[in-house]
Formats: structure tokens, sequence, C-alpha cells
């Protein structure tokens, strides 16, 4: 892989963990209520994914968006105004965490209706094929998505209209605070694709080139006019369903094991890339800390943007629910 | 530009829709249709006659029975360029529908603080009677009403049912285009061209001084057997057609209200909870003075459709109850 491509992903990986990290003071404190549904631990996903695609290709979010905008080079900035609910924010504080836009980087749009977005972007890959402009639509959604009909629905109608439309699945491992395994049958996930001839494939979701090796067989798959495409990416949150740690009204409510946390703390994404570039001697370790130190200012510069800004009038409430 | 042959000038309901089809096809390559049954006449009637010969399969999609999937995939193509109309060939099933339509589509201008629209058209088609019984029956137009980001029009004849859903498809923000199968036998002048009938304007069918009808969907054509059995007794009643159900063209009711003092609101949906009873709201707020008889509504009693013929033929109502009402409101004064 070239080295400016390995930039843009270290870049993008750590820029998601430090936006996100800095929202976790504001959290407890209060400053920021709308609910978030951090992204940490889970930076290879988003990254890898979105790396192999064009600025064209359309991703779908979902509740856990923040990486998925960001990845697709939506502005931080914007984002952190957002999900400070500020006029300034990529959808003028009308969204807040959950509904981050950014069209003119492909990002159309997250929700918290699980797999709601699923049949979007399977949508936005038939606007694709009707007017055969080569390009892809993504969808991301979790594990417990899998729990809903909708993505079955969607499965079935891509794979009979060979839509180029990408289904990732970022399997956490828990549907909110439900181990999956409670869930669903012990079946591989990435199988459900499989009844309907859809391509699938499982990776670790904590390695972004592998991810990314993934991801690119899936748009060349897709920009054949193979079909569509299913990845699962194995991963895990770092911090809470929603919040920093899950701690609701002083109840502790994140029921997984601390040895289970622990190992994963020790599989995460961006240090396991990191020891890449340096062991590979692609970067120098002074070249990987000057890195940090600039997206660190960054991500500084764009909450000092989402603090100044102003909130959104209430004499405004009503605008914005037709185009007039 | 296509056109469907007619006599005299006029079509029937599902050919008007069909020409529009047609045109809004033959005019934006963008317009689409996609929806079970689309291919079949069976479905749909005469109403996609021709499209898939002439736009191909890529634009005429029939699809697998999945309407929340299918309807998702509608927005998502919207939000993408494109202008489909989803037809749901029984509104039954557009419960399924619901949180694509209501939850997504509705929604997501707003969420995304104008930054995203979703100019879908949704059309579903009421189709009950015939002893289908409660699930092959429904209107449910204030469902959709309700939701702050929904459009919703109820054509009446051929003429609003072709300029209508050329007005739905071009809209930028969705729109549910909602259609009456009893509708399907109404023939009137159709121009041949492709118009729009404006969303948001409803029409004075029938000019009159003592009462004002209030009438939607199948009840228009029930209002004007029952305007024409009034007028033989002497009473002269107005008849507005909304058209649109959102935005309610109130203005128009207020005026003719003003002007007779008296309404009946006939819709054919379940009697609480209903746009009829949002439009007797909005006229007790603003005409609360003026008016010299409490307000009527002929609705469905608020029970499910029955199967029995025995219990349909008094569970819709039809112009002997819309008489009926209109002389309630004229008690003591004829």
């Amino acid at each position: 892989m070239e080295k400016d491509l390995l930039e843009k992903i270290y870049r993008r990986m750590l820029l998601i963990r430090l936006a996100e990290e800095c929202l976790i003071g504001p959290i407890l404190s209060g400053e920021v209520k709308t609910p978030c549904h951090l992204y940490t631990g889970q930076e290879a996903s988003a990254v890898g994914i979105c790396a192999a695609l064009s600025p064209q290709d359309i991703v779908f979010s979902n509740h856990r968006g923040h990486g998925h905008y960001l990845a697709k080079g939506g502005d931080v900035e914007k984002m952190l105004a957002e999900i400070y609910t500020k006029e300034s924010g990529c959808c003028r504080g009308r969204g807040g965490s959950m509904h981050l836009m950014a069209r003119e980087c492909g990002f159309y749009g997250s929700a918290p209706i699980i797999a709601q977005t699923v049949a979007m972007a399977t949508g936005a890959a038939l606007a694709n094929s009707i007017k055969n402009n080569g390009q892809i639509a993504v969808t991301f959604f979790g594990d417990g998505a899998v729990g809903e009909g909708i993505i079955y629905e969607s499965l079935n109608f891509a794979a009979l209209k060979k839509l180029p439309v990408i289904f990732v699945c970022e399997n956490n491992l828990y549907s909110t605070h439900l181990p999956i395994t409670e869930c669903r049958p012990d079946v591989p996930l990435y199988e459900i694709a499989k009844p309907f001839g859809i391509a699938a494939a499982q990776v670790d979701g904590n390695d972004v080139l592998k991810v990314y090796d993934a991801a690119s067989v899936a748009v060349e798959n897709c920009r054949a006019g193979l079909g569509p495409y299913f990845i699962e990416c194995l991963t895990y949150r770092m911090r809470g369903h929603v919040g920093p740690d899950d701690n609701i009204q002083g109840q502790h409510t994140d029921i997984r094991p601390d040895d289970e946390v622990e190992a994963w703390r020790k599989k995460d994404p961006i240090a396991k890339f990191e020891n890449y570039l340096a062991e590979s001697k692609i970067f120098e370790k002074n070249d990987l800390e000057k890195i940090k130190q600039e997206t660190a200012a960054v991500v500084e510069k764009a909450k000092e943007f989402a603090v100044s800004g102003p909130r959104p009038d209430i004499n405004d409430v009503k605008k914005y629910v037709f185009e007039s | 530009m296509f056109s469907n042959p007619r006599q005299d000038n006029k079509l029937k309901f599902g050919l008007a829709i069909n020409e529009a089809l047609h045109q809004l096809m033959e005019s934006d390559p963008s317009v689409f249709v996609i929806g079970q049954g689309v291919k079949s006449p069976w479905y749909v009637g005469n109403t996609c006659n021709g499209l898939i010969q002439k736009f191909g399969e890529a634009r005429v999609i029939d699809t697998p029975i999945s309407e929340n999937a299918m309807s998702g995939v509608a927005s998502g193509a919207a939000m993408n360029g494109m202008k489909p109309v989803m037809n749901y060939p029984r509104l039954d099933f557009m419960y399924y529908a619901l949180d694509a339509i209501m939850n997504g589509a509705a929604n997501w201008r707003y969420m995304a603080g104008g930054n995203a629209n979703v100019p879908a058209v949704f059309w579903g088609i009421i189709n009950r009677g015939g002893e289908q019984a409660a699930q092959h029956a429904q209107a449910i137009q204030a469902i959709f009403a309700h939701a702050p980001g929904l459009k919703v029009v109820m054509p009446s004849n051929p003429y609003d049912a072709k300029g209508l859903l050329v007005a739905a498809v071009r809209d930028p923000d969705p729109v549910v285009y909602l259609d009456d199968r009893w509708l399907y036998g109404q023939e009137c002048v159709v121009p041949q061209n492709l118009y729009e009938v404006p969303i948001g304007k409803g029409k004075k069918v029938r000019d009159g001084k003592d009462i004002t009808i209030v009438a939607i969907s199948y009840m228009v054509p029930e209002a004007i057997k029952a305007a024409s059995q009034l007028a033989k007794e002497g009473i002269n009643a107005e008849i507005i057609d909304p058209r649109t159900i959102k935005p309610l063209d109130i203005d128009l009711i207020l005026s003719s209200v003003q002007k007779t003092k008296r309404l009946v609101v006939a819709e054919g949906a379940w009697q609480s909870f209903g746009v009829s009873s949002e439009i007797s709201q909005l006229v007790y707020t603003q005409l609360f003075n003026h008016l010299s008889a409490p307000i009527e509504k002929v609705c469905l009693p608020d029970c499910p459709a029955p199967a029995s013929r025995s219990l349909e033929a008094g569970y819709y109502p039809k112009s002997e109850q819309i008489v009926a009402a209109v002389k309630k409101t004229l008690r003591g004064k004829i």
C-alpha cells in the first residue's frame, strides 16, 4: 500500500478516536446531552471500509455513526457542533449525535432506528444502478440489527437486482446490553447473506488493513456488476452502549466481563496499526507522534468551533419540515 | 407526448393516472415506478399499462412482498437523485411501511437541518367492500397526515388524479397519494397535456348557500348525489373537495362556512381522531361565533370493516347519510 494512503488511514482513525474522547468530559458534565454512542475501539472498521471507496460512493450509517461520518470525510468541526446541538452543526442542531449528514462527501445520513438505513442504502444503490454511474452504496449496521426483518428484505432485493451495495455488519458482540449469543442461534453472523447467494466475508474488524482488503474486494465486486457484498467486522466498543461507561442514573449497566473488556483493550485497532507502521519502518515514531499532535490540534480547534457557536433560535423551530 | 385515447375528451380514473405516469417518465428520466404488482393489472388495474414496454424493467420495478424495505429503498433512491413512485396496490399493507414513510422519509429533511430531502411518492390504493373484511379495507390518511413531514393528497376524480400525481412527483418532499378503487369508475374531462393540480389547493365543487359539505375522496361523488337530492327539497348545498389533506386548504373551507354557517364533513374513514375531527376543530376555532348549528360528521363507525354484506351495507356511509346529516344541522330552519 502507498505511504500516502497509510497516512490517510492513520489520520482518520486518530481523528475519530480523539474526537470521540474529547466528548467524554462534556458528556459527564452534562454540557453534551444528545445521546452519544461512541465509536472508540471500532475505528478500523469505518476507516478500512471507507478508504476503499471513492468520494462519490454513498454511505449510510446508524446510531453509532460519528466514526462513519468522519471516515467518509465529514467535517469534524460541523460534527462536533452538531453534537453540541449548535446552528453551526452539520444538521443545524436539529439532528444531534444520531443524525449526521455530509452529502458533499457522500455521507447520506445516520439514524438510530435499527436497520432503517439498510434499505435506504439499498435504494441509493438502486438509483446508481438505474443511472448506471458505477457508484456504490454502503450501509453500516451492528450485530443487533440482524434481528430486524428489513435486513433480510433488503438482502433479498439487493441480490435479486444485483445492486452495488455493501452490507457492513460491525459485530461488537452486544445488542445494546444483551450479548448477541442471547439474540440469535450460534451461527456465524455473516452467513445470513448466504441464503441469498450474496458473497460474504468475516474479518478482524480491529485490523484496518484486513478490513481495507475485504472492502477492496467488495468494491471491485460491486463495480463489476456482480451484485452486493456482505462484510462482518469483528470488533468491540471500548465505551458504553451510549455515553462513556453506561453509568445510567448511578447504575452500572455495562454487564460485559472485565476480562473480556481487558482482552479487547489489548487489541486496540489504533495501537495495532501504529505498531505495524513503526515495525515495517514506513514511518518513524517521530512521524507518528507529529501526526498525533496535528490531529489533536484539529480536534481542539473543532471543539472550540462547536463550543463557541450559537444554538438554533426557537423562532426557527418549524423550519426545514418541508422545502417551503 | 403520450396520451390515452378518449371520447369527448374524457378519461376514466385509472387511465388518467396511467397517462400521468407515462408523461412524467417521458419528461423526466429520474422518475420510476416501483411496487408489488406494477407489472400486473391484477394488482394495479390499468394504471401501469404500457409502462414496462416503453421504459423497461429498470424503471418499472415489480418487487417482492417487502413493503418495509421497498419503501426504504424508494426513499434511498429519492435521496440519491431519483423520483420514485412507490405503489401499494392495497393500502392495508402500508402498515408494514410506516417506519420507512413516517419515521424515515417524513423526518429526514428536518433531522438534516434542511440538508437533505426525500422526493418520493407513496401511492396507496384504498380497496374495500365486496366482503373483504378488516384488512382489505382501510383508509388511514389521518395517520399519515399526523406526521409533520408528510404531504397527503386524495383525488376524487380523474382530472385531479392526474394533476395531483404530477404535482406529487415534482414535489421536493415526500407525498402520500391515496386513491380509492371505488373512484375508478369515475370519468371526466382530462387535458392531454402534462398539468399540475397544486398541492394544498382545494376546490369548490358546487356552489350553495345553505350548508357546506366538505367531502373527501369517494365521499365527493356521494356528496354531489346528496346535493341533488337536497336541491329537490329546496336546500342549496355547497361542496368543497379539499383534494389535499395536508397542507389543508382551510381558507377555502372557512370562507364557505362563513357564508353558509353550517358544516357537514364527510370522510370514508373512522369517526374518531380523524381528518374530519381536525377540520371540525379548525372551523370551531376560527368561526365559533358564526356557526348556526353544531358541525356534523359523516364517517365510518369506530369498528373494523366487517365482511358480511349485511354489515357492510350499513358500515360505509353514502349519500343518504350525508342528506340526513345536512338535515340535522338545518333542524329548526326548514
